[in-house]
């Protein structure tokens, strides 16, 4: 399983990488962690004839954390926000998304941009980030600097809106801030670290009566994209942990989901099962929430 | 025409400096081009670990980078994970006391993992070593021997490295 | 000698049983193994290989211009060319229309058949050069269901043979019918074993080098196989000293799969033709797809007749195994299970109907237990259904029905005698260590807590001593009854011990075993022992580790060697110190008259007189100390009755399975609480290495019962091409594991050891199916297929009532 040739080339800057997308278009592919791309080229299902390495751009890397906003490169390391504990005590959603990604080894290589670009529809990031409603940020010589929520970035299976000459720089992450704020990420996978047949995360938060101030669930392996439901979510404000019809949630949101039938997993097994996470993962929440 | 392009890696302590293909894996290019074929090639698709080495003292799946991406790293293989010639690591030694291996295939990137783990978790829990090598596949041992060899190598008491 | 006579003549042994570091480990842990891939030799190519994208096609034209015009690339070999220039392989069974190639001919006949092969100065050039091969095909119908391919109207695999069929043949021993007809109860049921196999992490690796000066052909190979270097010899049509193959491969794995004959005939062929040495090492996806190293895929319908107290009486078993698109050793995988097809009980009378059909898949080849897991599975899954048909508690259905230890040697309907064995009392340690009460009281814990929760248990033989019975067995022209193993053992000048062995390792520390063998009988210490790996023109014959056959055979044959030499030695020491040999104490390698211990002679001294001073030696004695051994399996040498009665393998090593798993009510995923395997294959004389392989067995095993499935869509194309998809369990997967041992020695070998390669995997899965099947039956579902994956298990119980059925759940 050896990729088929390409030529190589280490962008030292963002402008040297948007330089080489110009020039190359469709031919070429940037590479961060190669995590996801590699296997791809070795099955040869991917044959780039240019590989631009943005691994090494600075500009890429940074973390920053406001009350507001984490804001992660493309090419940080999923390792990096992992073992950040001022990133993870801001946003501990993402702490639990990252537990669920892959083995140590391909977080050590992996890059939260990658995991975002490459759009698995069961990934455990493009979830969060549909969650969370981040805003990635592309840059293109041709089209500048541009913005899209996670909801107009993901736009199916392995296919995002990144352009040929766009490279993903940052993503924002929105942080809630304030007391009795809780989150759950589950999947189920039949070992740990594989692909999940279904994943469901929610995020919430409860004012000092404990009815929810604002929620966000979704699930991810059930459609084409992660799936959010906004909705649904704000039926919940207002609402007590005790009135909260957990099981008709659930079961509307994966209603309204189109899931596929693998080897691995029927759409029918795929339905249950993102029901049931879903479920356990709002409780989850809820309970969390309450113990703060 | 294939388009080589120069890279230079310090592999276990020794610097080389070579032209490779873009598209040689770091797995290959230590086997072939450096003939170090103590790191193993199991999957080339990034699930089964026995090509782990350390790059800049982390863990990775070397069939999961090409050369050129490491060019300038640091690399160490389970040929430099032994503190000298003749004498093992503790954790070498402990895997051959507690019979950790059986084929010796998966036992490079075991040993990488487990080394890895040791560096941040000195004194680790049953849990914490099978989590640490959950992303390596052995098919001989059941993993079982493997979690003792860790345990007894950081138990309390005893000499840091073994003849 | 009877196994009393072991116990109680017997001295403790000084190495036999001890912990003992392999000496295998210190190469491996270093980096420095000696792999098949790890060969370089100058100027050798690389093969990459072209699959059929069809389950069946005809091939119309293979067009390589293009691809022989690209760098690196030196040959395009077709089918044609190879057909013309080598002998097809034979099935095992009588079936001469089965002709197998290293490449398809005129017809594919799965997808995932090599059709032609690349050969150039790297692998990826060749993968390259791959893409430009452009090969014609008319697809042709196929089948992939294999009650499918026993209708009429079923597409043929093999025209030829006029059947898909390629394997049937109906045992009746004992009065099935009249006995079935009396038993108060009878209970049918259907289980299905999905194809799986040990799938090792190394793929198969083969580098060949011709030498036009020698004539000789040198074979470096990841092997595991019987009679490899004749059957390579003879596809190319040299003669057997002609063929050189380098037993000192480390293998990375096999547990029965590597029998790599198609391989290496291909690369042997190519580098005798392209005159450089050429190398193949199959890439994971030509592994899983093309690589035949798939395992048993079986449908078992049976049927049990048996008494209100529990007592099997007899059983009807159909065995119907998909064998994929040729045959390797695979039908007789159907064929080991004879020498235990009651398993440990006392089932009077068997009706055996097994049946290989081909389908255009991939082709199974022998996997670990060589038939003896599924097998197990279908029988254990029987005895349960009797004690859930008659309410009974599982441990006292199993124990109405175990051999009892005054009954052994037992003799089975099958023909053949297990040597010894106390299955109640493993069975009872398991349940000892698995603190059953407690583990009952917490599954019932569980349960209160809306989890499923199941206890499992198995009880089942693994047969050791693996032989060729099952070849005469299945193809009565085919009467060969040798089935030998062999050492030789050397001492030189400077009194080091050196054991020579005849075949390739594949991480059962066979070095371990004959240096730990030979210094148990030469009292000298084992770690001065060296143990090489011949090559096949200058090793003893062997039949290689298969069949849980090396403990026995290379151990035997090792003692065997060492006693030789001993013999010798007292022999030298008796003319010398002017005695009589019964006069003679032997002790650490030195030899002294016992009432008289000053007259004595020293190792070195004995070695010096052997190597120089031929003057002292006894009339007629062969200067030097080597001594060779070679022997017969022990109860081998027979051929099968008329009725099928053979007697199958020598020694029954035997384990005893006990489980708790819960299964999680809403998304199916097993969690295993306890695991605690009973084991008994007599004396060990490597008990890390057996533990070792039990451990590795039993994950083995886990991965069959829960996720490990060979899936193949309508077309016959492969789903499970790759790690993503074909699920190999992690050590998260792996529960922590607890072996007790038991002691039940052999009477017919030295120590009394039994053969064990194979444990673990041949009682595992069926203890994991009693666990789920266990923890499902309070909503009266069940599962009777492998793998019982989270998906699988809702299935099992999305059409059975929520509510608790306490009607169906038994106390255990």
């Amino acid at each position: 399983m050896k990729a088929a040739p390409f030529d190589y080339a280490l962008a030292h800057d963002l402008d040297h990488a948007l330089t080489f997308l110009d020039q190359y278009g469709m031919d070429a592919k940037l590479i961060a962690g190669g995590q996801s791309l590699v296997p791809m080229m070795a099955m040869r299902l991917a044959r780039p004839e240019w590989l631009i390495d943005i691994n090494r751009i600075n500009a890429l890397k940074r973390i920053e954390l406001t009350s507001t906003h984490l804001t992660t490169g493309a090419c940080v390391r999923q390792r990096d926000v992992e073992y950040n504990e001022p990133v993870t005590r801001a946003l501990p959603l993402i702490k639990k998304a990252l537990h669920w990604v892959g083995h140590q080894q391909t977080r050590n290589r992996g890059t939260v941009g990658g995991s975002l670009v490459y759009a698995d529809p069961s990934a455990e990031l493009p979830l969060t980030a549909l969650l969370l409603d981040a805003t990635l940020h592309l840059e293109s010589h041709q089209e500048g600097a541009r913005s899209l929520l996670a909801s107009e970035f993901f736009m199916g299976p392995m296919f995002t809106a990144v352009s040929d000459t766009e490279c993903l720089t940052h993503i924002d992450w929105p942080i809630w801030s304030g007391p009795r704020v809780a989150s759950a990420f589950e999947e189920t996978a039949i070992r740990k670290g594989d692909f999940a047949m279904a994943s469901a995360a929610a995020q919430l938060q409860l004012d000092a009566n404990g009815r929810v101030l604002r929620a966000t669930f979704g699930v991810g392996g059930m459609d084409g994209t992660p799936r959010v439901f906004p909705q649904l979510a704000q039926q919940m404000v207002g609402l007590t942990a005790t009135e909260i019809d957990l099981k008709a949630i659930a079961q509307e949101a994966v209603q309204d989901c189109e899931p596929g039938n693998d080897m691995h997993c029927s759409s029918d097994y795929r339905r249950h099962l993102a029901r049931v996470l879903l479920e356990r993962v709002i409780d989850q929440t809820l309970q969390r929430a309450l113990a703060q | 025409m294939i388009n080589k392009q120069a890279i230079q890696l310090r592999v276990n302590g020794t610097l080389y400096e070579r032209e490779v293909e873009p598209r040689t894996t770091l797995v290959d290019f230590l086997r072939d081009e450096l003939a170090l074929t103590g790191t193993h090639v199991g999957c080339e698709h990034g699930v089964c670990g026995a090509c782990s080495v350390m790059l800049n003292d982390e863990p990775i799946r070397s069939c999961c980078a090409f050369a050129v991406q490491v060019n300038g790293a640091s690399i160490t293989t389970v040929e430099g994970l032994a503190p000298q010639r003749g004498v093992m690591s503790k954790l070498q030694d402990a895997f051959c006391e507690t019979h950790a291996l059986q084929c010796g295939y998966c036992t490079p990137g075991m040993l990488v993992a487990c080394h890895d783990l040791l560096q941040h978790t000195p004194h680790p829990t049953k849990e914490e070593v099978r989590e640490a090598i959950s992303g390596n596949l052995c098919r001989c041992t059941g993993y079982q021997q493997i979690v003792d060899a860790v345990m007894l190598a950081t138990a309390p008491e005893g000499e840091t490295h073994v003849k | 000698m009877s196994s009393k006579q072991v116990l109680s003549n017997a001295k403790p042994f000084k190495y036999i049983g001890k912990h003992r570091r392999a000496v295998e480990h210190q190469r491996f842990v270093l980096g420095q193994g000696h792999f098949a891939a790890d060969i370089q030799r100058p100027g050798m190519l690389h093969v990459a290989l072209i699959s059929s994208p069809y389950a069946s096609a005809k091939i119309l034209s293979i067009d390589a211009k293009a691809a022989l015009d690209m760098p690196g690339v030196v040959d395009v070999l077709s089918g044609e060319e190879l057909w013309a220039n080598v002998d097809a392989t034979l099935p095992g069974v009588d079936a001469p229309h089965v002709t197998r190639y290293p490449l398809a001919g005129t017809h594919a006949r799965y997808a995932g058949e090599w059709v032609a092969a690349v050969v150039a100065t790297s692998r990826a050039l060749a993968e390259d050069a791959a893409e430009w091969v452009n090969i014609e095909y008319e697809v042709l119908p196929h089948v992939v269901d294999p009650e499918e391919a026993l209708l009429p109207s079923a597409p043929l695999v093999h025209p030829k043979h006029g059947s898909n069929v390629i394997f049937h043949r109906h045992f009746v021993w004992g009065e099935v019918d009249q006995e079935m007809a009396a038993c108060t109860h009878q209970l049918s049921y259907r289980v299905k074993w999905a194809r799986n196999s040990t799938v090792p992490i190394e793929t198969f690796a083969v580098a060949c080098e011709w030498s036009d000066a020698q004539g000789v052909m040198d074979v470096w190979a990841s092997i595991q196989m019987p009679k490899f270097p004749d059957q390579v010899a003879k596809a190319l049509r040299l003669p057997g000293n002609a063929v050189r193959v380098h037993f000192d491969v480390d293998v990375g794995g096999s547990y029965g799969v590597k029998r790599g004959l198609k391989h290496t005939i291909l690369v042997a062929y190519l580098a005798k033709k392209l005159g450089r040495p050429v190398r193949l090492v199959e890439d994971r996806l030509e592994n899983m797809r093309g690589g035949d190293m798939q395992g048993p895929d079986r449908i078992f319908d049976v049927t049990l007749g048996f008494e209100p107290d529990g007592l099997v009486k007899c059983m009807k078993m159909r065995a119907l195994d998909d064998i994929g698109a040729y045959s390797g050793r695979s039908p007789l995988q159907l064929g080991k299970p004879v020498g235990a097809i009651v398993g440990p009980y006392t089932i009077h009378s068997v009706a055996y109907d097994a049946m290989a059909v081909m389908t255009n898949k991939t082709p199974q080849e022998a996997v670990r237990g060589f038939g003896q897991a599924p097998t197990n599975y279908a029988i254990e899954s029987g005895m349960d259904k009797v004690a859930r048909f008659l309410q009974m508690d599982r441990i006292a259905l199993r124990k109405r029905n175990l051999i009892a230890p005054d009954q052994f040697p037992y003799l089975i309907p099958s023909g053949t005698h297990y040597d010894s064995g106390d299955y109640a009392v493993v069975f009872d340690k398991a349940l000892k260590e698995a603190n059953i009460e407690e583990l009952i009281a917490k599954r019932d814990r569980l349960r209160e807590q809306g989890i499923l929760a199941g206890i499992g248990f198995s009880t089942c033989l693994e047969p050791s001593g693996g032989n060729s019975s099952f070849e005469p067995l299945f193809n009565p022209k085919n009467d060969t009854t040798t089935w030998m193993d062999s050492c030789l053992v050397r001492v030189d000048l400077s009194g080091s011990v050196t054991a020579l062995m005849g075949t390739s390792s594949s991480g059962q520390s066979h070095e371990t075993l004959v240096s730990t063998v030979v210094a148990e009988v030469l009292d000298r210490d084992p770690e001065g022992i060296r143990v090489l790996k011949a090559d096949s023109l200058n090793a003893l014959p062997s039949n290689s580790p298969v069949g849980s056959r090396m403990a026995i055979m290379l151990g035997g044959a090792a003692a065997g060697a060492a006693k030789k030499i001993k013999q010798k030695l007292m022999r030298l020491a008796a003319h010398h110190l002017k005695v009589r040999e019964e006069e003679l104490v032997y002790e650490g390698g030195a030899i002294h008259v016992a009432s008289d211990p000053s007259r004595a002679l020293t190792w070195a001294a004995l070695i010096e007189i052997m190597h120089r001073k031929y003057h002292l030696l006894p009339p007629g004695m062969e200067p030097g100390l080597q001594e060779k051994f070679v022997w017969e399996v022990p109860t081998g040498g027979g051929l099968p009755t008329a009725e099928g009665r053979i007697q199958m393998y020598p020694c029954h090593s035997f384990e005893s399975h006990v489980i708790l798993a819960s299964i999680d009510p809403g998304t199916f995923k097993v969690h295993i609480h306890r695991y605690v395997c009973g084991h008994d294959c007599g004396v060990m004389i490597s008990p890390d290495v057996v533990h070792g392989m039990t451990y590795g067995g039993i994950a083995h095993g886990l991965g069959a019962a829960l996720m490990e499935k060979f899936a193949y869509s309508e077309d016959g194309q492969l789903l499970a091409g790759t790690f993503m998809d074909y699920l190999l369990p992690s050590a998260h997967e792996v529960p922590e594991i607890t072996i007790v041992d038991h002691c039940t020695p052999s009477p017919l070998t030295e120590f009394g050891q039994k053969g064990s390669g194979e444990a673990g995997y041949l009682g595992s899965p069926a203890a994991m199916a009693s666990a789920i099947n266990d923890a499902l039956s309070p909503l009266g579902a069940h599962i009777d297929h492998l793998p019982m994956t989270p998906q699988a298990l809702w299935q099992a119980c999305a059409s059975q009532s929520q509510a608790l059925d306490a009607k169906h759940a038994l106390t255990i």
